[in-house]
């Protein structure tokens, strides 16, 4: 009980926090609506290839927007020591930082899977794979939160950490780009799209499960040094 | 050997180009990394004559004090 | 001899750097051996496939450099568990070393495996679900490196690297198996396998010979890396000084690597 009660603290906090801020979690929302109405400008008008491109091209600008926004999990915590203070405290690390994860995930990912239907629109995405995108969206961005949190939990005490940062959290969100995606293309084909949402459900378990190890470690590390 | 002559083992029956390449980039990336291995080794035997060097002539200086 | 002791012998540099200097001149002459032989082999002694003609002799160095710098990754994670449960500073160096040669043979492996698909499928790259995970696989080896070079701390940069090759390995089996179930949706008509199963014997020995020497070649590497980073790591301590000044004297004496 105190463990959860000290989870929802700290996702209280994270939230106020960026209630305040505001930019933090508009600014890859902003990148996502950017990025997709730069594709028929790139690829052509045509609605026909717009609709049968448009379930890769939203996933895959999906995951670069939370990719950016990943940056910021524990960014603004470091520079005020915030989360030195956090791993000093003899309180339980494991439930902060899914804590922490969770609050980025709400204020990032959330937002991209229910702003991603009006995106849809725009490429001419059939009206059949809307409720796949938002639901793959909305449970494969809790993963890639996740991951991303391993990748700025290791990057957050380098000063050019941007860049490094996609490098090498990029080949690990893979899987769930292509379960995503395909979840997205099976929707619009007529086919049941359930058994890829479970996939992305079993991915989104054992991230919950080990990620938040490798984050505590990552963070020790990139605290101490 | 399977081939008749050293032209046939070149050529390949038109394969050639491809096997060849592929065994001497093979050649090539292993003799690279084994060039890598020679030079990071000479950096870090020049290194630790640097520090030889540092301690002998903070050992000279002191000698030269007393 | 208890298993902690061994492990505790094994964790000093010093033991390990002379142990090694042993085994080398053997690793390096085993893996030529094996390697030359059977690339000669390979390219000359054995018929051709009754499929693919001559192209699949190229098998003999694309499939050792594809399963060693497999198996390179793997061993990767383990010194990384190694070294942040038991804070062995080996371990650390020896998966510093082999970040580099696992990335080159991944890259060969991807190289060979291109110049393969032309005779064979016709074109120089496709998405097939084993090739897309090497091409993966490689930018895994990318980010180590590049998580290892951005550190200026050396200490951070091995733990670092040690948390992220342990979740690159977690993450493999998901990548590949992901992969493969993403190619099996899409696999084209147009392309045709030819499944391993199909490689005749006589095919398969010059593949053990490169096969094992390639592993050889990589213990051989790893350790003229790994004995590079003790040197430097150890350069403030009395034994490496000695063993680098005693080579100036007699410049005879030392070995070629």
């Amino acid at each position: 009980m105190a463990l959860v009660s000290l989870a929802l603290a700290v996702l209280r906090r994270d939230l106020l926090a960026a209630a305040r801020r505001g930019s933090e979690w508009s600014n890859p929302l902003v990148f996502f609506v950017m990025v997709c109405a730069l594709f028929p400008l790139g690829i052509g008008p045509e609605p026909q290839r717009l609709a049968e491109l448009a379930p890769g091209i939203l996933w895959v600008v999906a995951l670069l927007a939370s990719l950016l926004a990943s940056d910021t999990v524990f960014r603004s915590d470091y520079d005020d020591a915030t989360l030195e203070q956090m791993l000093l405290s003899h309180q339980a690390l494991y439930p902060q930082v899914i804590a922490k994860t969770l609050a980025h995930w709400l204020l990032s990912g959330l937002p991209l899977s229910l702003l991603s239907p009006l995106l849809g629109v725009l490429l001419h995405l059939p009206a059949a794979g809307m409720l796949a995108l938002m639901a793959s969206l909305a449970l494969g961005s809790a993963v890639l939160s996740f991951i991303g949190a391993i990748g700025a939990a290791l990057t957050v005490g380098l000063r050019k950490g941007g860049l490094l940062l996609s490098l090498i959290i990029l080949p690990l969100y893979i899987p769930v780009l292509i379960f995503g995606s395909s979840a997205v293309k099976t929707a619009v084909d007529g086919g049941p799209f359930l058994p890829q949402l479970a996939m992305l459900g079993v991915f989104f378990l054992i991230a919950l499960a080990l990620a938040p190890l490798a984050i505590a470690g990552a963070l020790r590390i990139s605290v101490d040094q | 050997m399977y081939f008749d002559s050293i032209g046939e083992l070149l050529a390949m029956d038109g394969h050639g180009p491809y096997v060849w390449f592929c065994y001497g980039i093979t050649a090539l990336v292993l003799c690279v990394i084994l060039f890598e291995a020679r030079r990071r080794r000479l950096g870090a035997e020049q290194r630790v004559r640097g520090v030889v060097r540092r301690k002998q002539a903070s050992a000279n200086k002191a000698k030269g004090k007393e | 001899m208890s298993i902690w002791t061994t492990f505790h012998k094994w964790g000093s540099p010093r033991w390990f750097y002379q142990f090694s200097g042993r085994l080398l001149p053997w690793l390096g002459g085993l893996s030529l051996l094996l390697l030359i032989g059977g690339a000669v082999w390979g390219l000359a002694l054995v018929p051709p496939d009754y499929k693919q003609g001559n192209s699949f002799r190229i098998i003999y160095v694309h499939v050792p450099a594809s399963a060693v710098a497999m198996g390179a990754y793997m061993m990767m994670a383990i010194a990384g568990a190694i070294h942040l449960i038991w804070r062995m500073k080996l371990a650390a160096m020896v998966m510093k070393a082999i970040a580099p040669i696992g990335a080159s043979l991944t890259f060969l492996a991807l190289l060979t495996g291109a110049v393969w698909g032309k005779p064979t499928w016709g074109t120089w790259w496709v998405w097939d679900a084993r090739i897309t995970s090497v091409l993966i696989l490689f930018f895994l080896y990318l980010g180590v490196i590049a998580l290892h070079q951005a550190f200026e701390n050396r200490e951070a940069a091995a733990k670092a690297c040690a948390v992220l090759v342990i979740v690159g390995a977690v993450n493999i089996p998901i990548i590949y198996w992901s992969v493969e179930w993403w190619y099996s949706l899409h696999q084209p008509a147009s392309i045709r396998f030819i499944g391993e199963s199909s490689i005749h014997p006589t095919m398969l020995r010059p593949l053990m010979a490169t096969m094992s020497g390639m592993y050889l070649f990589f213990a051989w590497a790893m350790l003229l890396f790994t004995r590079t980073e003790i040197l430097d790591r150890e350069r403030n301590t009395r034994w490496v000084q000695d063993i680098v000044c005693s080579g100036d004297k007699k410049p005879e004496s030392r070995s070629v690597l």
